[in-house]
């Protein structure tokens, strides 16, 4: 067992793959000699060589469209698009061509591959390099979608991720990356589509993904310290598949429900889940669900302003108080 | 290039120059079933028996059989949205292709993908796209794992003069040429995107060759309406890609006798221009070419019989087949087999 940060994870969880799969590369803009503008994936260069861990030109169309073709013929590569928002320029990848080969085909393509993406604000990068972009890629079917939020769920899901025979968006959260947590020696494989109850609790089920996780708990602490508001905490972690199960048998205990959720309030994942629940677990509530998003806005790169925008620690123990007690 | 007849047909390998004459045969009857098959394929949308759209490769056949007649067996087409005849190339039967297009049990992909998707991995025919230029990386890719694999498969990839306007097409011939890729990129220029023409919206008068200088590639144009012409070119850029000295960049000059898709009358085109073509159809000038070589007429005939006879018979079995099963509505979503996105 060792402290890990969850930057450091992410080249253990590659490194952990590309040593036990020959097939498994490593494609993307300064990931090799430079370990990654996020220094997430330094040393893997030195590990694995050239042919397997290869720089590539700011071509994002060339490097989501080569990892398909080298996954179509018997590749399992890993592509690297640098930040998230740089999805926009090469998402017919993402929408019309991983997702759908299988399905056109009747079955004969695979697009066994995973897009490693960094994800999220804090960084007081401005609207461009700050998104949070999980409702961009969650819509398509066919596509599956993972956002760790500790080193050890990074160095399992990347397991799972490299491993499944379908395409993957592996979302990392860049102001996660000095984060530190535990990690077991030894092989890691965890299972997509599995959602964790990281903190049990009676009154509430607060439903997180990603930097929401830390918070979500944060704020649940607090809640319980100073109002005695018990929280249970669900990490979503894989948002496709998606592990209803895990929520709505949070709420059936609980009977009430928060997500928490960094991106843009219109189309959030917290939609889906929130109307999944009103499906199928409305009358285990006792109160309306509600959905702490950031406001339907570009985000600001002032860390004043960044702040009031991203819900915080602050904003969910409030949020969640006033709801608790009307 | 040579061109003189060899008058001795008495041995059974005949070989006429530099290319054989099973070798013109095969070139010759592939160009017959294209033409047929799609001639048949636009009757049946007549008959509203195919749905959707299609757009055809008539009169464009002799790149579809030059490049096919130089491949070898596991080199790998990527096709766009215009794939019937790259796909009937590879040797898919017409009734699988015919069958896709009319929505029943027997088509290529049991009609989920259609006229534009046209697909046979078994074929190596690795898929017809339909986003404009999303394929020239895609087939970067799959020549990377040849290159890593040390497998000696080389990448088609197929498309249009438009497709060298779109910033995909650029990323791809940059990317080939630094990793030096066993890929073959071949640009159809047919003078017009849809129906624009490509002059009007182009800064250089060769939409693909004249943009190779730019990847360190050379200027190659060829006539895209001789079947000959396309494939010694073709053999080359294949020799090459398979010694590990990377990709080419090959513009075909042709003309498609229809309008873009089943939609357009094609009323842009001006006066003459089709006509003139025309006289240039890849069948005429490859029926001169065997008959130059000593082919008779009764030998052509039978083939284009032959042919005639497979495409009525892929017509009649459609017919008959029936229309695809709905439980495949939810089927291969995911590699499980199913759909399902939650527990
Ligand atoms: C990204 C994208 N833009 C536009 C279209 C619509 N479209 C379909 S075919 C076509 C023309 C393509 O021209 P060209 O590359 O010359 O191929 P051709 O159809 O002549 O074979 C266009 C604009 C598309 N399918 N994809
Ligand atoms: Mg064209």
């Amino acid at each position: 067992m060792a402290q890990l940060t969850y930057r450091d994870a992410v080249a253990r969880g590659i490194a952990q793959e590309m040593a036990r799969d020959e097939d498994v590369v490593f494609l993307g803009e300064d990931i090799a000699k430079a370990g990654g503008v996020f220094k997430a994936t330094v040393g893997l260069l030195e590990q694995f060589g050239p042919l397997r861990v290869r720089d590539t030109p700011i071509s994002e169309q060339a490097i989501l469209g080569a990892a398909m073709g080298a996954a179509m013929t018997g590749l399992k590569p890993i592509a690297e698009i640098m930040f998230a928002d740089f999805i926009a320029v090469c998402y017919d990848y993402i929408a019309n061509e991983f997702p759908k080969s299988r399905y056109m085909t009747n079955g004969q393509v695979k697009c066994p591959l995973v897009v490693r993406v960094g994800n999220g604000g804090g960084a007081r990068f401005g609207a461009q390099h700050s998104q949070s972009i999980e409702n961009w890629v969650m819509q398509f079917p066919g596509l599956k979608v993972v956002a760790p939020s500790s080193p050890v769920d990074i160095v399992g899901l990347m397991a799972a991720a490299v491993r499944d025979p379908d395409p993957v968006i592996f979302i990392e959260h860049k102001s996660l990356y000095a984060t530190t947590g535990e990690v077991p020696d030894g092989e890691i494989v965890d299972t997509l589509g599995t959602a964790k109850i990281l903190r049990t609790g009676s009154d509430c089920t607060l439903i997180a993904l990603g930097m929401m996780v830390p918070r979500a708990l944060a704020a649940a602490e607090r809640l319980q310290a100073e109002e005695g508001i018990s929280c249970e905490v669900v990490d979503v972690r894989s948002l496709v598949p998606l592990d209803t199960q895990t929520i709505l048998g949070s709420v059936a205990r609980t009977h009430r429900v928060f997500t928490i959720e960094e991106n843009p309030r219109v189309l959030g994942w917290g939609a889906e889940i929130v109307s999944i629940i009103a499906d199928e677990a409305f009358y285990d509530l006792d109160g309306p669900p509600v959905r702490i998003t950031t406001p339907n806005i570009p985000l600001p790169a002032s860390d004043i302003l960044e702040d009031l925008a991203i819900p915080s620690v602050g904003r969910i123990f409030e949020t969640v108080l006033r709801s608790m007690r009307s | 290039m040579a061109k003189s007849p060899k008058q001795d047909r008495s041995v059974t390998a005949v070989v006429n120059d530099d290319i054989s004459e099973a070798k013109r045969l095969e070139m010759f009857r592939a160009q017959v079933l294209m033409r047929q098959a799609e001639q048949r394929a636009f009757d049946l949308f007549l008959e509203n028996l195919v749905k959707g759209t299609s757009h055809l490769s008539l009169g464009q056949e002799a790149i579809a059989a030059g490049v096919a007649a130089a491949m070898e067996p596991g080199d790998l087409s990527f096709c766009t949205y215009r794939g019937h005849a790259h796909t009937l190339a590879r040797g898919v039967p017409v009734e699988k292709v015919l069958g896709e297009l009319m929505g029943r049990d027997n088509g290529l992909m049991r009609g989920k993908g259609g006229s534009m998707h046209l697909t046979s991995v078994e074929h190596g025919v690795m898929g017809s796209y339909a986003i404009i230029g999303a394929h020239l990386p895609i087939a970067c890719g799959a020549a990377w794992r040849a290159q890593y694999k040390g497998q000696s498969d080389v990448s088609v990839c197929f498309f249009g003069d438009g497709t060298t306007n779109i910033g995909a097409f650029h990323e791809a011939l940059n990317f080939a040429v630094i990793w030096k890729l066993p890929v073959v990129f071949v640009c159809e220029n047919n003078l017009y995107m849809e129906y624009t023409p490509i002059s009007e919206v182009t800064a250089v008068e060769h939409p693909a060759a004249d943009r190779a200088s730019a990847y360190g590639l050379p200027r190659i144009i060829v006539d895209g309406n001789d079947a000959d012409e396309v494939y010694r070119t073709m053999l080359e850029a294949f020799r090459k890609a398979r010694s590990g000295e990377g990709p080419s960049l090959i513009e075909c000059l042709t003309y498609r006798h229809s309008g873009h898709s089943r939609a357009d009358p094609a009323k842009y085109r001006p006066e003459g221009e089709l006509e003139r073509w025309k006289l240039r159809d890849p069948l005429t000038i490859y029926k001169a070419r065997l008959r130059e070589f000593g082919v008779s007429e009764a030998d052509m005939k039978a083939i284009e019989d032959d042919v005639k006879r497979v495409v009525d018979e892929a017509t009649e079995a459609c017919k008959a087949a029936p229309f695809t099963s709905t439980d495949i509505l939810f089927t291969d979503v995911y590699a499980d087999g199913g759909w399902a996105w939650r527990n």
